[in-house]
């Protein structure tokens, strides 16, 4: 592995017991700083706008990267949509932090993923399982995220990765070393990453939960079931009191296993965004189901 | 045993445990005031500080723990640790403010100018020591007490004060012992 794939892993492991916030601009991105995020996904539109709006979502306007950039101290991450590596180069010359593949953004390649290994600067894709998250690793992913269901204000999908993720680790920890080559077969990943978990447990990149976290309860159940790390979309900018609430997710983030500092930074946070059950959003419009 | 705590509000905590679980000490996980009885030194991981030093203040470890090092606690602060040590933050106000360094933070520029390299610190081993920057600031300034350790293309990336111990990069990330073993035996 090249030293740059190295240190890459290790600016994830710097952001760990962090929040990551979607933002839109550098006024949100201030608030974002100021509340106590440990860096800033640049967007054009949040997930739950894209999702009401629909049509072609795509990285976001270079100018207003470049505004975000200057805002703020904090590491700033910008989405390409999966495949994209034109989108990744630019991002790339943009010379922010870390890019998002993300399936937040309409799918460039039905095929595949961005070789990530081609660039110098990190990535972080979402994963759904151990399977999928060994193939982004695999690419040069030097970071995982649940996918969840973005734009959701829903939970549900985030937890159910997270457990998926957790499950496939027990499960593959508990194989002889004779059936890690089959093993390797059925979830359709590389042969040393699964060897890598099986040896250590444990993924060989920093994973945090994404899609859907709302509350800081939220944020706080995905600490506690292994998450190492937040990213909050829509949850933040799209609730009637953002810099309330964003400060009372970074809170919840660091003290996840203390209910009472949890109730108290939950207390009058006012509407928390326009949130939909999983069931009523038709099969196709479903974000997860994008990218293998 | 020593019993050594890691501020735990954010960043590179389990890093700098399993470092120091390989020393036979007792580590302890600093989120709370209640929580600096009875240790015999700090860490500050790397992470970032602006979210660090704001949770200092939320949770009101602020006060209680600059008293502590202020008193003489043994302190180490990695990368974001140096940051929340230094008196002087070049266009920011400082946080913790105990160390007499002036630092500029994000000083070598965006994750694409991360890098690793060896270099030898006298002061603490006589093996070269693998050092990994992260986004990381240095020291541009020094007076009082501080003494510079270590200089690396002519910005100082690791400073003495006395009790405290600050460094630009992180020894956590790598295998080499030498400056966790530095801090709890000759520091602590």
């Amino acid at each position: 592995m090249s030293n740059q794939y190295e240190l890459n892993k290790n600016l994830a492991q710097m952001l760990k017991g962090g929040v990551i916030m979607d933002v839109v601009n550098a006024e949100q991105a201030v608030i974002a700083e100021e509340a106590g995020a440990v860096a800033v996904m640049a967007l054009e539109r949040v997930p739950s706008d894209i999702r009401k709006q629909g049509g072609v979502a795509r990285m976001s306007d270079p100018k207003l990267i470049k505004e975000i950039k200057q805002s703020v101290s904090i590491p700033v991450m910008a989405k390409a949509r999966i495949g994209h590596f034109v989108e990744a180069q630019v991002l790339e010359a943009l010379e922010i932090d870390y890019i998002d593949e993300s399936e937040v953004l309409t799918p460039a390649d039905d095929m595949y993923h961005i070789d990530k290994f081609q660039f110098k600067i990190p990535f972080v894709c979402g994963a759904r399982n151990l399977g999928e998250a060994l193939r982004r690793i695999g690419e040069g992913a030097s970071m995982i995220r649940t996918k969840g269901e973005a734009g959701t204000g829903n939970v549900v999908e985030a937890v159910r990765h997270m457990r998926t993720i957790n499950r496939d680790i027990a499960s593959l920890s508990a194989l002889g070393k004779e059936e890690l080559m089959t093993y390797t077969k059925e979830i359709g990943a590389p042969y040393d990453l699964v060897t890598y978990v099986w040896e250590n447990k444990k993924l060989p990149v920093v994973n945090f939960a994404a899609g859907g976290i709302a509350t800081p309860a939220d944020a706080a159940l995905m600490m506690q079931l292994g998450s190492e790390g937040v990213f909050v979309g829509s949850g933040i900018f799209k609730s009637s009191d953002p810099k309330k609430r964003a400060k009372a997710i970074v809170q919840a983030t660091t003290y996840y296993n203390d209910p009472k500092v949890i109730a108290e930074v939950s207390e009058d946070l006012d509407d928390a965004m326009y949130s939909l059950d999983i069931n009523d959003i038709d099969e196709n419009s479903l974000f997860a189901k994008r990218g293998w | 045993m020593k019993n050594i705590g890691i501020l735990a509000l954010q960043g590179s905590v389990e890093e700098h445990r399993r470092m120091l679980e390989k020393l036979d000490c007792r580590i302890t996980e600093v989120k709370k005031p209640a929580d600096l009885a009875g240790i015999d030194g700090i860490i500050l991981p790397g992470g970032e500080s602006t979210t660090i030093g704001k949770l200092l203040n939320r949770c009101s470890l602020f006060a209680p723990l600059k008293e502590k090092i202020e008193n003489g606690l043994p302190v180490w602060g990695t990368c974001a640790g140096m940051i929340l040590l230094a008196k002087e933050i070049e266009d920011e106000q400082p946080h913790l403010a105990v160390m007499d360094i002036k630092v500029k933070r994000n000083a070598y520029g965006s994750q694409l100018d991360s890098f690793s390299t060896k270099e030898k610190i006298c002061e603490i081993s006589k093996q070269p020591i693998e050092l990994v920057f992260i986004r990381a600031p240095y020291v541009s300034g020094i007076s009082g007490a501080a003494k510079s350790l270590l200089t690396l293309n002519n910005h100082i990336v690791a400073v003495k004060e006395k009790n405290m111990l600050a460094t630009s990069f992180h020894p956590e990330l790598t295998d080499d012992l030498s400056i966790h073993r530095y801090f709890a035996e000759k520091m602590i």
